[in-house]
């Protein structure tokens, strides 16, 4: 690795096998900072599977490859440790907690957990801070105003690299923008974002994404690029080892990018 | 039994050198247990100040009536609602012994009248406790249409040497409603023998919730028992237990329908970690074949989930498993 990296996050070779079936193979990815990367892949194309390895989770140690973050070496560090680093991870289906209020909950790994603070938060997420601050963080809670909840939270903690595992799904279209504009504001305060998602309209509000397909990543370009690509030609694909769709797309070469090619 | 002393008497017996220093200790002990020192000495408050075996300090507001009797080891109350009385401010009481050993037994009897609504809250306060036991033995009586709302909260300090045992009978007349959280869950547990058993009327309804935390060689132990034998009659019991390093809880639960149309539920969920152990067991009881009794259950470790989302938030394991487990017994 380089003395000085241009990349926040640099994935080199990362392949994960879970129950002898391959997750994650050869996955290279880099991040700069304050970047949003836009992660488009389809229903099982291994988005969260390698958003749970990024961030450590238990079951996802990778077999190959290494992860870089912030300059150092983090493909051992529990998660804890990645997170005092600066990176973090809203989940897909996010957790709940019996008894925690929202506020206590926010203010856990909040830079700044001034009532204010938690406040805006929840307001750049469409949620009125006067009715949530003190509900529960429970089963009352939809799934929607649970991954709210669960943005603002990651806003507050103004990390260096925050994973959103498909931060649209279950929210409604007029919440949609709020999210877009929530993302691009974490990107204005200096962090890095890695928008999952298989909406191939959100990935407009990337600076640059990748196509995620088999648990690798197959493409990678602008945006418009990518959605074009994707709308074109990623189908699910049951057998991984037979020919590719991806490999005969027309207009558009299918590239395995060299680091330093994804921004444009 | 006769009244416990009148407000003026007490605060004057409480101003003497011996009581005014106990009194001002449990009052810190009480501050330490959650509660708010200055609502016992608010006069609108109705409040009962109890430290071993003396009232230290009792304040009567109209409706509401204290008997008390000094025992060697405790005493014995009488607690009276007239009926239709509907106090805003809930009653306050203080239990608890400074010491770090002996015996404190409450005998404790409560009527609430009918139409009456009244709301309790007690906290019962052992900082020091090294070698000591606490028995609650109340008997309940909640009139026809009357609710009554009793909160209990325990503050052990940190050395575990102590045995609680609250024991309540409990019968709810037609249309009551008897609502009662005990919680256990500031300084360790010691020892701790809960025994609840709710007979309940028609259209009565009894809300159990039972949370503690056990750490160290604690012993839970929860017993509680539904009798839901009035036509539509309905009963819970939530029961919230975390238990750590080598602490065992046993929670016994039995619901019954016993007439048409009763409803019942028993939830328990437990936390387990290090080499704890957790046992519950539910007993449903249907004697009418229009009642429904369900029971769920879930002991295990933390949600690996939840874990993680809170190490992601930069927690360490322990300070996460910590919030978890605050969090479900709040």
């Amino acid at each position: 690795m380089p003395e000085k990296d241009e990349y926040l996050l640099r994935v080199e070779n990362l392949s994960l096998k879970r129950d002898g079936r391959e997750i994650l193979s050869q996955v290279n990815l880099n991040i700069r900072p304050g970047e949003v990367h836009g992660l488009l892949g389809l229903n099982g194309s291994g988005k969260s599977s390698l958003a749970y390895t990024l961030m450590g989770c238990a079951g996802y140690t990778p077999d190959t490859g290494r992860i870089w973050f912030a300059g150092q070496d983090i493909t051992a560090l529990p998660i804890s440790e990645r997170a005092r680093l600066g990176l973090t991870l809203a989940w897909q289906e996010p957790a709940r907690f019996e008894g925690l209020p929202v506020g206590a909950y926010l203010a856990l790994g909040a830079k700044d957990a001034d009532p204010k603070r938690l406040a805006e938060a929840l307001e750049a997420v469409a949620l009125p801070p006067r009715a949530y601050l003190k509900r529960p963080l429970d089963p009352t809670l939809s799934g929607g105003e649970r991954k709210r909840i669960e943005l603002a939270a990651v806003f507050l903690m103004r990390p260096k690299l925050a994973i959103l595992d498909e931060p649209d799904s279950g929210i409604d279209a007029l919440t949609l923008n709020d999210i877009a504009a929530l993302i691009r504001r974490m990107a204005d305060q200096g962090s890095a974002v890695l928008l999952i998602t298989h909406r191939d309209e959100m990935v407009t509000v990337a600076d640059v994404a990748s196509l995620m397909c088999q648990g690798s990543i197959i493409f990678q370009g602008a945006p418009a690029e990518v959605r074009r690509y994707y709308g074109l030609r990623c189908r699910p694909h049951a057998d991984i080892s037979g020919p590719q769709p991806w490999g005969e797309a027309q207009g558009l070469e299918a590239r395995t990018l060299a680091w330093g090619d994804n921004r444009r | 039994m006769s009244p416990v002393l009148p407000p003026h008497q007490a605060q004057r017996l409480a101003t003497q050198p011996g009581w005014a220093q106990e009194y001002e200790a449990i009052l810190e002990a009480y501050r330490q247990a959650g509660g708010d020192p200055a609502l016992l000495r608010t006069p609108q408050f109705a409040t009962l100040v109890v430290s071993a075996n003396r009232v230290l300090a009792a304040n009567e507001v109209p409706g509401v009536h204290f008997e008390a009797e000094e025992l060697p080891d405790g005493i014995r109350a009488r607690i009276l609602v007239e009926p239709e009385v509907r106090l805003k401010r809930p009653v306050h009481l203080c239990f608890g012994m400074l010491p770090a050993e002996g015996v404190q037994e409450i005998h404790a009897e409560y009527e609430i009248g009918p139409g009456a609504q009244m709301e309790f809250i007690a906290h019962c306060t052992f900082p020091n406790a090294l070698r000591l036991k606490h028995l609650m033995d109340a008997r309940i009586q909640v009139g026809a249409r009357a609710t009554m709302i009793y909160h209990e909260s325990h503050f052990h300090g940190p050395h575990g040497g102590i045995e609680v045992i609250p024991q309540a009978k409990v019968m709810i007349d037609d249309g009551g409603r008897f609502i009662t959280d005990f919680s256990l869950i500031h300084g360790r547990v010691g020892k701790l023998i809960l025994d609840y058993e709710v007979t309940v009327g028609a259209d009565g309804v009894a809300e159990l919730t039972t949370k503690a935390y056990g750490l160290g060689d604690d012993t839970i132990r929860v017993n509680e028992t539904l009798h839901l034998n009035g036509e539509r009659a309905r009963g819970l019991t939530k029961t919230r237990i975390a238990v750590r390093d080598r602490a065992i809880s046993e929670v016994f639960t039995t619901a019954e329908g016993n007439a048409p149309f009763t409803r019942g539920h028993m939830d328990c969920t437990e936390i387990v970690r290090d080499q704890a152990t957790a046992r519950n067991m539910p007993l449903v009881v249907v004697r009418d074949d229009r009642a429904r009794v369900t029971h769920e259950a879930a002991i295990g470790s933390v949600n690996r989930k939840e874990l993680e989302t809170l190490m992601a938030r930069g927690l360490d394991e322990e300070a996460a498993v910590d919030v978890i487990i605050r969090g479900m017994l709040q």
